[in-house]
């Protein structure tokens, strides 16, 4: 009783199997799939009873997919969701820096009782505390009205519509359809969407989407692109429409993200990833009253909690690094004046500065902590100040010679730059390839290069400063 | 007469689907169509105990946790949310794989009872390749703001197999469901599937290959249903066999087999 | 009986019976999976925001198709 043996059987089912089903699979898978759906037919005939009622998802859908309300309404409830964030976030998180700055105060004064040595002073407070208290402060309140509004609209159904209403594009862009929401993902987390990516069966398209997930600016760059929008661009309009303002500036940078997602995907499709886009269906599911409670609870708990930690993880060690390299002095310069100096003249060509370029650099672990090193890099040349205000921000950018187009190239910078160390980590992972982990990397570089280059050239022909 | 295999036990099994149990927990396999609240159904009755991880070797999800019914633990594994079995994506594949390969003491199908007759394609198939199944028809609630009725006593007589009805957001009907799983998983009732009769023609090649099949001996897997897997000329299900029930084919059948699976697959 | 033409043509709103599909390989077998089999009535219900893909009803669910696809499956209209 060998092996052989049993192979013959198997090789003679099969011939058999050949000979039966001789009118070819295909006509026989048919046959297969009709008879079971035809027995899925009957028994539901049997057991549901269906009374006739106007069918409410058609209504919303007719509204929310339309083809003259579809594209104004997606761009309102984006422009809503932001501006329920900026404006709800003001207050909150102005609170929190309070705070948590009246506890620094109160550690300061607590070390000094205990006559703690300076340098160890500067590092736990000026570096760790006070980085800390930044990225609660700024990040927090944000993320927590943003989330389960994100959420909300997601468990409603409405990322189906959304898609529905891209698909076109993306399929024009040579790019798979579920692509728009794996994009979505990406608005809570790049390393999320970048793993969303496996509902992507062709290995070209899923690549596409890997590569060009980063350019949604997720939850760790948002609260830096509202700050600037909301003390750059909002202050220059008057204070009723200073929330309005921002939020454009937020939709737009939303839009350009979109755009050049687009582009490049277009881009690999002609290129590197050369093909035509696979089979695709989406399924409009129906739409679903969506559980407040719930949704509050998996919000905050999963995403903004989960998110906040990281941040703060990473945060830590960030803010002791910078202030030690910001107190360590080469000559009569510390480390990180030296370090920015030698990057201001490529920055410059940028519109930004060395120090701006350096925090992006440094912020390479998590985009959360960019404004951070900013603030303590700044702060660590001039007078101590307490950023208990976003006009504090403003005056301490403005002293360092920021204007509006400064603001502009760093939230298009933060918006194209390269993904974060976790998202980079995970590309890897999921790719299982160097190549296109560096790819990954470079592509957004270079486009955020190229961009604010751009923009910065322009605007000084133009002489519009 | 049979084909040679490695000895394999349960246990080697899961280790292959890389299912972490303790000698006594029974595995209970969850599989459902996309957006029918399968997830909210698995968080529902495994809370905070569960991890997530990868299939073997593959890109997709795994989730799986774990709970206690009465006196027995249980783990719960979540398939991938699939419209079918037939394999025609990773998702389905793995989805299949498990439920005839793993060997769960019970599946666990969730359907929305808005959309029962698209829902029961799943189902159906799902019958035919186990009888230890559990069929919960969810989202009630929705299903009553739109004036849909569910007979549910005439489903399971119908599919022969239990059937709860549950709205898992809200916790109806989860006890029951506990309660059918834990029956089940004990051998307290055992299932009689209602076949599905294919025409004329099917059944004929049905009833020439099925005959074959059961004297390979291949343990619990369904002989109609693989019949109907080979006739189909669905090839990922020799991968199947040869990956989880150690079954060794010689090249000169692959070959002949992968031939055949191209001719199927021209895309 | 009238002939039978590619599902993408079937108006919004309108009604139509599977006659038949074009597609080969995995998409024919996608397709089956949605159950697109010959008989399935399908009701086009509309189209997206720009033109393609277009929303349909099948058994119960609506799926959206792009053209690539519902141009593969054909049918002929029912009056209802």
């Amino acid at each position: 009783m060998g092996q052989s043996a049993s192979e013959l059987d198997f090789g003679n089912i099969m011939q058999i199997v050949r000979n039966t089903s001789h009118d070819g699979e295909e006509k026989i898978r048919d046959r297969i799939v009709s008879n079971i759906y035809a027995r899925a037919e009957e028994l539901a005939e049997r057991v549901v009873t269906k009374s006739q009622t106007r069918n409410l998802d058609r209504t919303i859908d007719n509204i929310l997919t339309s083809p003259i309300l579809g594209f104004p309404i997606m761009l309102l409830l984006l422009g809503v969701v932001f501006w329920l964030t900026i404006q709800g976030a003001n207050v909150p998180s102005s609170m929190l820096a309070e705070g948590l700055f009246w506890v620094e105060d109160r550690l300061t004064d607590l070390f000094m009782y205990l006559h703690v040595p300076t340098w160890l002073d500067g590092v736990l407070i000026h570096g760790m505390y006070r980085t800390f208290a930044w990225v609660v402060s700024v990040m927090l309140p944000p993320m927590a009205i943003f989330f389960p509004i994100f959420t909300l609209l997601e468990d409603l159904g409405y990322l189906p519509r959304v898609a529905f209403n891209l698909d076109k594009l993306f399929k024009k862009s040579g790019a798979h359809g579920k692509q728009s929401l794996t994009m979505s993902m990406g608005f809570g987390c790049n390393a999320a969407g970048v793993i969303a990516c496996r509902i992507i069966d062709s290995p070209r398209e899923r690549l596409i989407a890997v590569i060009t997930n980063n350019f949604v600016p997720c939850n760790g760059r948002f609260p830096t692109l509202i700050l600037i929008a909301s003390i750059f661009m909002g202050g220059l309009a008057a204070s009723t429409y200073s929330s309005a303002v921002a939020t454009s500036v937020v939709v737009g940078l939303v839009l350009t993200g979109i755009a050049v997602t687009l582009l490049v995907s277009w881009t690999l499709s002609k290129t590197l990833l050369r093909g035509i886009p696979s089979s695709f269906t989406l399924e409009l599911p129906p739409y679903r009253k969506p559980q407040i409670g719930q949704v509050l609870v998996r919000s905050l708990l999963d995403r903004t909690i989960y998110v906040l930690g990281r941040a703060i993880v990473v945060a830590i060690p960030a803010g002791i690094i910078t202030w030690i390299l910001a107190n360590i002095h080469i000559g009569d310069m510390s480390v990180i004046a030296y370090v920015a100096n030698s990057l201001d003249p490529f920055a410059s060509l940028l519109g930004l500065d060395g120090i701006i370029l350096l925090a992006f650099i440094l912020g390479l672990p998590a985009n959360e902590i960019v404004l951070p090193i900013m603030f303590m890099a700044y702060l660590s040349e001039g007078a101590m100040l307490e950023l208990e205000s976003l006009s504090v921000i403003r005056d301490l950018f403005v002293s360092n010679g920021w204007t509006w187009l400064t603001a502009l190239n760093v939230m298009l910078f933060s918006l194209l730059h390269w993904p974060c160390g976790t998202t980079l980590w995970t590309i890897h992972q999921e790719t299982k390839s160097s190549r296109w982990t560096i790819l990954s990397f470079l592509i957004p570089t270079v486009i955020a290069v190229g961009v604010c280059f751009l923009t910065t050239q322009l605007v000084n022909l133009l002489g519009i400063l | 007469m049979g084909l040679t295999r490695q000895s394999f036990g349960a246990a080697s099994l899961r280790e292959k689907f890389a299912i972490s149990t303790k000698s006594g927990q029974k595995i209970i396999a969850l599989a459902g169509n996309p957006n029918t609240g399968k997830s909210t159904v698995f968080n529902a009755l495994t809370g905070l105990n569960q991890h997530t991880g990868n299939w073997p070797g593959k890109t997709v999800l795994q989730a799986q946790g774990s709970f206690y019914y009465l006196d027995q633990e249980f783990v719960l594994v979540d398939l991938p949310g699939t419209y079918s079995l037939l394999a025609n994506s990773i998702e389905e594949q793995v989805a299949r794989d498990f439920i005839c390969f793993a060997d769960p003491d019970a599946t666990v199908v969730i359907t929305d009872a808005t959309c029962l007759e698209r829902n029961l394609n799943l189902v159906l198939q799902v019958t035919e390749i186990t009888e230890r199944v559990i069929v919960v028809v969810n989202l009630l609630d929705e299903a009553r703001r739109k004036k849909i009725q569910v007979d549910l006593g005439k489903l399971e007589q119908e599919l022969g197999v239990p059937v709860v009805g549950t709205v898992a957001r809200s916790g109806e009907g989860l006890d029951d469901l506990k309660q059918k799983i834990y029956d089940l998983a004990k051998g307290r009732i055992n299932p009689k599937p209602t076949m599905i009769k294919y025409d004329i023609r099917v059944e004929e090649c049905i009833n020439t290959i099925e005959p074959l099949i059961s004297e390979l001996h291949l343990g619990r897997l369904n002989t109609r249903w693989l019949a109907l897997r080979l006739i189909d000329g669905d090839m990922t299900i020799i991968e199947g066999i040869e990956q989880y029930l150690g079954v060794n084919l010689s090249d000169s059948f692959k070959s002949e087999v992968s031939l055949e699976w191209a001719k199927v697959q021209v895309n | 009986m009238t002939k039978d033409f590619p599902l993408y043509r079937l108006h919004p709103g309108q009604n139509g019976i599977v006659t038949r599909l074009s597609a080969e390989g995995l998409t024919r077998r996608r397709l089956l999976d949605l159950g697109l089999v010959v008989g399935t009535v399908v009701e086009s219900i509309r189209k997206s925001p720009l033109g393609d893909p277009i929303a349909y009803g099948i058994r119960g669910a609506v799926i959206a198709l792009r053209k690539e696809e519902s141009s593969q499956v054909f049918v002929r209209a029912k009056n209802s």
